[in-house]
C-alpha cells in the first residue's frame, strides 16, 4: 500500500535531509558562483569583481563565438542522429534475443565505460592514424592486390596513399558517435522492451509487412525512449571537449574547448563563465523539447 | 600492440607536459600525508615535511629520497600539467605547497599578483652553481622570486627524409604551403602569435596592434595546410609520422631523437621563443625554512646532475652540466650554439588583457 509522506515526516525529511545537503552545498551553491562570475570583470590578475555587467555575454554571442555554438550544435546534432540511426537497430536486435544473448549483448554495450574515455580516445588514435591500424590493413590489402594484378599480367597499382581519417571533422564525428552510442542504445532498449510484442504479432497478421511494422508501430511506441536517447547523447555531444580536442583538425573547436581556454590559458573566467550558461541554456531548451514530445504522445506512455 | 603506439607511449613516460597536459585530466589530488608521529625539529626549526608542486617526470629518480637521507625532510610531491592549473589553484589561496615550479612568465605574472614569496638569497649558497647568463632575466629582475631548474626553446622537429634540406625559417610552418597537410603547430595562442611576430621580423614582446591584424591573415591562410593544433605532444605526431614538421620544445624532441636517427631539430634563423621552469616559494608556505634548504639542495651539482640525467631537459646549472656526459652535454639540440641562443629571446608576461587578446585571434583563426 502506497503511503504519504504526511504519514511519515520525519523518515521522509530523514530519507531527503542528506542528498538536498549534497545538491546545495557542491551543486547549487557552486554553480550560484559561476554564474555570479558570468556577470563580472577580471580586476588585476586574481580578483573578479561582481559588477552586474552584461559585457561577458554580449561577447559571447559575438558572430564569432555564435558561429561555434552553432558548429558544436551541429556536431552534436549529426552525433545524435547517427547514434540513433545505429543505436535503433542493435536496441531492437537485443530486444529480440534470447534472454541469456541479452545478458551478454547488453554487457557488451555497457564494456567500454569500464575504461577511462581517455584511453578510449587514444585507442582510436591509434587505429586511425596515417600510419594506424586502418591505414595499415589497407595497405597490406593493396600491396597483396598490386602483387595479384602483376601475377595475372595487370598493371601494378601505384603507390599506397594512406586514407586522411584522423585530425579533421569525420574523426571528431566517429569518435563522438563510438563514445556515445551506449547512452543512446540502453534507452531505446528500455522502451523497445517494455513494447507489448503481441502488437507486433497483430501488425504482422493484419498485413503489414516487417519495415512497415518498425515505422508505424514500434517507431511511435518507442517515441519516449527515443527522446530520452536522443537528449542524453546530444547534452553530452554538445559539452564534448576532449574529442574534438585529441582527434580534430585545425579547425575542429568546439565551444567547450573554448571555454576551457577561458578558464585555463586566457585566464578571463567571467567570460568562460558566460558561455558555460548560454551553454546550459541551451541544454534546458532541449530538455523543454523533450517534455513537450513527451505530453504530446500520450497514448505511447501506457 | 603495434610498434608505433608502443614507441609513443615510452615517450609519454619521459616527457614532462606530453599526454598528461594533452588530457587537462592530470588533476592528480594532493595527499598530504597525515602526521600521526610527533614531529622532530629540522634545523630550520619546522616540522621535516615538504610540499613540492611539479611538473610529471620533472624530477630525478632517487632526489626527493636522497634529500631525505641528508635533511631527513620528507618531500611530499604532487603534480600538475600546466602553468594555467598552478596558477588558478594558487590563485584561490595556497592549500599548503611549499615549492612550486612555474615557468618564466608565470613568475612574473604570479609575482605581480602577490602569489609569491620573495626568496632568501642567503638561505641558497648553491646559486653561485647557476650559469651567470640566468642570474638576472627580465622576468625576474636579480632573482627575487625564483631560482632556475631548467630551459626550454621552441623550434621546428621534423624528419629528415621527407623534409628538403634543413627547415630552417619559420615560414615553412607559418607561411608556405610547401609542406601542406604535414605541419602541426602548438596549440598555445601566445606563443603561436609571437614566433609569428618574430618571423615577421619583430621581437616577441610589445608587438604593435597594427601587426596583429596581418598575422591573424597570415595564420587564416595557412589554416589549410596545418594538420593538427597539438597540446605539446608534438614529439609523439612526429615520431608516428603523422607529420614531418612540429612547432615543439628542444628536450622534447631530443628524447625521440634518442630512438629515432630520422628526427631532427632546428631553431630557425629568425630566433625563437625561451621557456625557463623555476623554483619558487608560494605565498603562504607553511615551511619557508625547508623550501629554502630543498631549492639550496635541487640547485647543488651532483643532485643537479641526477635530474638531468632523468629529464633530459637543458640545465642552467653551470656545475652540474660539467657533470653531465658529452652527449648530453655536448648535444646540439639540447644546448644550441650561441649565435642561434642570442637571436632568441624570453616572452614576457604584457597583462591579462593581452593574453586575451591573443586567446581570441587564435580562436578567430581557428574558426576561419
Amino acid at each position: 500500500m502506497e503511503q504519504s509522506w504526511k504519514q511519515a515526516k520525519a523518515v521522509f525529511a530523514a530519507a531527503l535531509g542528506p542528498p538536498l545537503v549534497w545538491l546545495v552545498l557542491f551543486f547549487l551553491a557552486p554553480m550560484a558562483i559561476v554564474w555570479a562570475y558570468s556577470f563580472g570583470h577580471n580586476v588585476g590578475l586574481t580578483d573578479i569583481a561582481i559588477s552586474g555587467t552584461f559585457h561577458n555575454y554580449a561577447r559571447a554571442i559575438e558572430p564569432l563565438y555564435l558561429k561555434i555554438f552553432l558548429k558544436s550544435v551541429w556536431v552534436a546534432g549529426l552525433t545524435t542522429g547517427l547514434c540513433l540511426v545505429i543505436g535503433f537497430p542493435v536496441a531492437l536486435a537485443i530486444t529480440f534475443a534470447s534472454d541469456k544473448a541479452k545478458a551478454w549483448l547488453l554487457l557488451l554495450i555497457m564494456l567500454p565505460f569500464w575504461t577511462n574515455l581517455l584511453i578510449r580516445t587514444y585507442a582510436l588514435i591509434a587505429v586511425l592514424r596515417t600510419e594506424g591500424f586502418v591505414n595499415q590493413g589497407l595497405e597490406w590489402l593493396w600491396k597483396g592486390g598490386g602483387a595479384l594484378a602483376t601475377l595475372v599480367g595487370l598493371q601494378p597499382l601505384g603507390d599506397f596513399q594512406p586514407l586522411e581519417l584522423l585530425h579533421n571533422n569525420f574523426a571528431v564525428i566517429l569518435g563522438l558517435v563510438y563514445v556515445h552510442l551506449p547512452f543512446m542504445v540502453l534507452p531505446l532498449y528500455s522502451a523497445l522492451d517494455r513494447l507489448d510484442k503481441s502488437l507486433l504479432e497483430a501488425s504482422l497478421d493484419l498485413g503489414a509487412g516487417h519495415l512497415r511494422t518498425i515505422f508505424k508501430v514500434v517507431v511511435p511506441l518507442a517515441i519516449p525512449g527515443i527522446a530520452s536517447g536522443v537528449l542524453i547523447t546530444f547534452i553530452p555531444a554538445l559539452g564534448a571537449y576532449l574529442t574534438p580536442d585529441l582527434l580534430g583538425g585545425p579547425d575542429s573547436q568546439m565551444i567547450a574547448n573554448i571555454i576551457e581556454r577561458q578558464f585555463k590559458r586566457a585566464n578571463d573566467w567571467p567570460f568562460g563563465a558566460a558561455m558555460s550558461f548560454l551553454l546550459m541554456y541551451l541544454t534546458f531548451i532541449a530538455i523543454a523539447i523533450q517534455a513537450v514530445l513527451n505530453k504530446k504522445t500520450p497514448e505511447a506512455k501506457g | 600492440m603495434s610498434t608505433i603506439t608502443q614507441r609513443g607511449l615510452n615517450r609519454a613516460g619521459l616527457s614532462r607536459r606530453s599526454l598528461l597536459t594533452a588530457t587537462g585530466a592530470a588533476a592528480i589530488g594532493l595527499t598530504f600525508t597525515a602526521c600521526g608521529k610527533k614531529p622532530k625539529a629540522t634545523p630550520g626549526g619546522e616540522e621535516p615535511k615538504l610540499n613540492f608542486y611539479n611538473w610529471d617526470t620533472y624530477i630525478g629518480e632517487t632526489t626527493l629520497g636522497d634529500f631525505k637521507k641528508a635533511t631527513g625532510i620528507d618531500v611530499n610531491m604532487s603534480l600538475f600539467a600546466t602553468n594555467d592549473e598552478l596558477f588558478a589553484k594558487l590563485k584561490a589561496g595556497n592549500p599548503g605547497f611549499d615549492v612550486v615550479v612555474p615557468s618564466n612568465e608565470f613568475v612574473t605574472r604570479m609575482s605581480q599578483g602577490g602569489l609569491l614569496e620573495p626568496l632568501d638569497h642567503a638561505k641558497i649558497p648553491n646559486m653561485k652553481n647557476i650559469d651567470p647568463s640566468f642570474l638576472n632575466p627580465d622576468f625576474d629582475p636579480g632573482r627575487k622570486y625564483s631560482m632556475p631548474y631548467t630551459w626550454l626553446l621552441l623550434g621546428i622537429g621534423y624528419r629528415k627524409s621527407k623534409v628538403q634540406g634543413v627547415p630552417d625559417s619559420w615560414k615553412w610552418l607559418f607561411d608556405s604551403d610547401k609542406y601542406k597537410g604535414r605541419i602541426s603547430l602548438l596549440s598555445e595562442s601566445a606563443d603561436l602569435v609571437r614566433l609569428s611576430a618574430k618571423y615577421l621580423g619583430h621581437s616577441v614582446n610589445n608587438i604593435p596592434e597594427d601587426m596583429l591584424p596581418k598575422i591573424e591573415q597570415m595564420l587564416i591562410k595557412q589554416k589549410p595546410f596545418v594538420k593538427a593544433f597539438h597540446d605539446d605532444n608534438g614529439q609523439d605526431l612526429l615520431a608516428s609520422g603523422e607529420v614531418d614538421l612540429v612547432l615543439e620544445y628542444n628536450g622534447d624532441i631530443a628524447q625521440v631523437m634518442k630512438d629515432d636517427p630520422d628526427i631532427d631539430f632546428v631553431v630557425p634563423k629568425e630566433g625563437s621563443l625561451i621557456n625557463s621552469d623555476t623554483l619558487c616559494i608560494p605565498k603562504g608556505a607553511p615551511r619557508p625554512n625547508n623550501a629554502h634548504a630543498f631549492i639550496n639542495y635541487l640547485l647543488d651539482a651532483q643532485a643537479g646532475a641526477e635530474i638531468s640525467k632523468t629529464i633530459l631537459y637543458p640545465t642552467p646549472n653551470a656545475a652540474a652540466k660539467a657533470l653531465m656526459p658529452d652527449d648530453y652535454k655536448n648535444n646540439p639540440v639540447i644546448f644550441p650554439p650561441a649565435d642561434v641562443m642570442a637571436k632568441c629571446e624570453y616572452g614576457a608576461f604584457e597583462g591579462a588583457e593581452k593574453a586575451s587578446q591573443y586567446e581570441e585571434l587564435i580562436t578567430r583563426v581557428r574558426a576561419a
